[in-house]
């Protein structure tokens, strides 16, 4: 190793013990509630919202496609995951689309469809305890992008005022708050590729203790603009032609773009107003590899696996799906499905793992949040998103990835993974109700 | 001009190694120079910039690339052909 680049910690440390907690400390007479899902919303490559990702997802449909951009003739890279057919004007007034950059208008899209599937009101005493939290990587990247290009490559000295007020992570965080009346804890994490997991995961834990009565969750990215491309292009992981995961002939990653957004509750007051459930958020664990900046951890990502299914209370055998990181990268790849049989172990070969990176790309601090629809898509409606492009077997990565068709299956609990450079690693586990 | 282009490879990767240029063999592979994988994209980048070239290179399938890292001999056989390349 190169002493510059890598300082090579000790070896990963044992489980800690809080994980091993006796039943007998926790739920359900330890105060804690149980926290479910009741609304859900997006827009992505695959469509502006649930019901048209859903059936992406079914058909195993690919949104990946040429970039559309200024100055997109000067890349390397010429694919992605963009939204299509995206008109701001349509969505936002001229006031708004001024002050929203593009990862805030995706995430108010989101937060939009999922309140008004939750049926919730926030007027008075519940805004006072409700809240959001949401993941994003690049926030305001577009912004960034345009108004260095009007300083750098157009000379000019002066921006628009609202440059800042636009670009901050916590934009689309506090445009959400706004928009609710969401007035307990708002705030944003911006762990790259694991942001909106981390997300989800705060999330889930402010309502199981108490803490906030709902909270509006998941994340966002905005990132396919010239600089946002031609920063992962210098990197050398992106593919030329697709993003195919766990095939031994994937060559890359694909990025993507959108939101997912969330109605986290507890149980009893979404019985109470006999809303719809659409699954229980039952365990969460996070871990850090310490290890390298970029290069993924076996070890890392199942201590976090192994976590969320203690945090769950929930037996390995008890998984029927996992929502894998599944960047179609070399390294993240074998390293997910190293992770997933060791943590798993025979158990490991019965259940299934699907990547559906390869239809709406990376989100990147947004695809945690997309990627929650196939979870909840398994739990709900026993559908299992299939990993599409899948073409060669690879022994590196010998699951059962669900290879280009979506499966009928009935499952019981699920996880969702996510592994971000930097060596952070959140995995969420949910259940059917 | 081989020999600076040759002499010229090796105080980059030298520089990234935390190496003597003397030390960078041609017979050595980046592994056993000290050199991870995001050292190599690293190199990769500076040998463009130094000889203005575009390296084709992809870390998911380095041994699909036209761009040969066995060892030193073959990167800078490379980038000779390269630099060849543009200049033709």
């Amino acid at each position: 190793m190169n002493p510059k680049k890598t300082g090579k910690g000790a070896a990963a440390p044992a489980m800690p013990d809080r994980l091993a907690a006796p039943a007998a400390t926790r739920r359900p007479d330890d105060g804690l509630r149980r926290v479910v899902i009741t609304g859900a919303g997006t827009i992505n490559a695959l469509g502006h919202d649930v019901a048209s990702t859903m059936q992406a997802f079914r058909e195993g449909r690919c949104g990946i496609t040429q970039l559309d951009f200024r100055d997109v003739d000067r890349l390397s890279i010429q694919i992605g995951g963009q939204v299509h057919d995206w008109r701001a004007e349509d969505y936002f007034n001229r006031q708004q689309i001024v002050l929203y950059d593009k990862f805030t208008q995706f995430t108010l899209l989101a937060a939009k469809q999922a309140v008004a599937q939750s049926g919730l009101d926030f007027e008075g005493a519940l805004g006072l305890r409700s809240g959001v939290v949401l993941g994003t990587a690049g926030g305001g990247l577009n912004t960034w992008d345009e108004n260095y290009r009007h300083v750098y490559e157009e000379g000019k000295n002066r921006v628009h005022p609202f440059v800042v007020p636009k670009l901050m992570n916590n934009a689309a965080a506090s445009h959400v708050s706004m928009e609710f009346g969401l007035r307990g804890p708002a705030f944003t994490v911006a762990t790259a590729c694991a942001s909106s997991n981390h997300a989800m995961g705060l999330a889930f834990q402010m309502v199981r203790s108490g803490a906030a009565k709902v909270m509006l969750t998941g994340g966002s990215e905005a990132m396919l603009c010239f600089g946002g491309v031609k920063a992962w292009e210098g990197l050398r992981v992106m593919s030329r032609d697709a993003c195919r995961p766990f095939s031994a002939n994937r060559n890359g990653m694909v990025q993507g773009e959108g939101a997912g957004v969330f109605v986290f509750e507890d149980y009893d007051s979404a019985r109470a107003r006999d809303a719809e459930i659409l699954a229980e958020v039952v365990g969460f664990a996070m871990s850090s590899d310490a290890q390298d900046i970029v290069m993924p951890s076996a070890q890392g990502a199942e201590r976090a696996i192994t976590g969320a299914l203690q945090d769950a209370r929930l037996n390995p055998d008890q998984v029927g799906y996992i929502n894998a990181h599944g960047t179609g990268t070399a390294a993240n790849d074998k390293t997910e499905c190293a992770a997933v049989a060791h943590a798993f172990g025979h158990h490991a070969d019965r259940l299934m793992i699907s990547s559906t990176k390869s239809m709406h790309g990376h989100v990147i601090g947004g695809t945690g949040a997309v990627e929650m629809l196939a979870c909840i898509m398994a739990l709900r409606d026993g559908v299992i998103a299939p990993t599409i492009g899948y073409q060669e077997p690879d022994p590196e990565c010998a699951l059962d990835v669900v290879p280009n068709e979506a499966r009928e299956a009935r499952v019981e609990a699920v996880l969702s993974n996510a592994f971000a450079f930097g060596g952070l690693n959140a995995v969420v586990a949910l259940r059917r109700v | 001009m081989t020999d600076q282009i040759e002499s010229r490879i090796r105080e980059i990767v030298a520089e990234q190694a935390m190496l003597d240029p003397e030390q960078v063999t041609s017979e050595a592979t980046p592994e056993e120079l000290g050199i991870d994988s995001l050292g190599l994209v690293e190199s990769i980048f500076a040998l463009e910039e130094e000889f203005d070239i575009s390296i084709p290179f992809n870390a998911n399938e380095p041994e699909k690339s036209d761009f040969d890292i066995s060892n030193m001999g073959t990167i800078i056989a490379a980038v000779r052909r390269l630099v060849a390349q543009k200049a033709a």
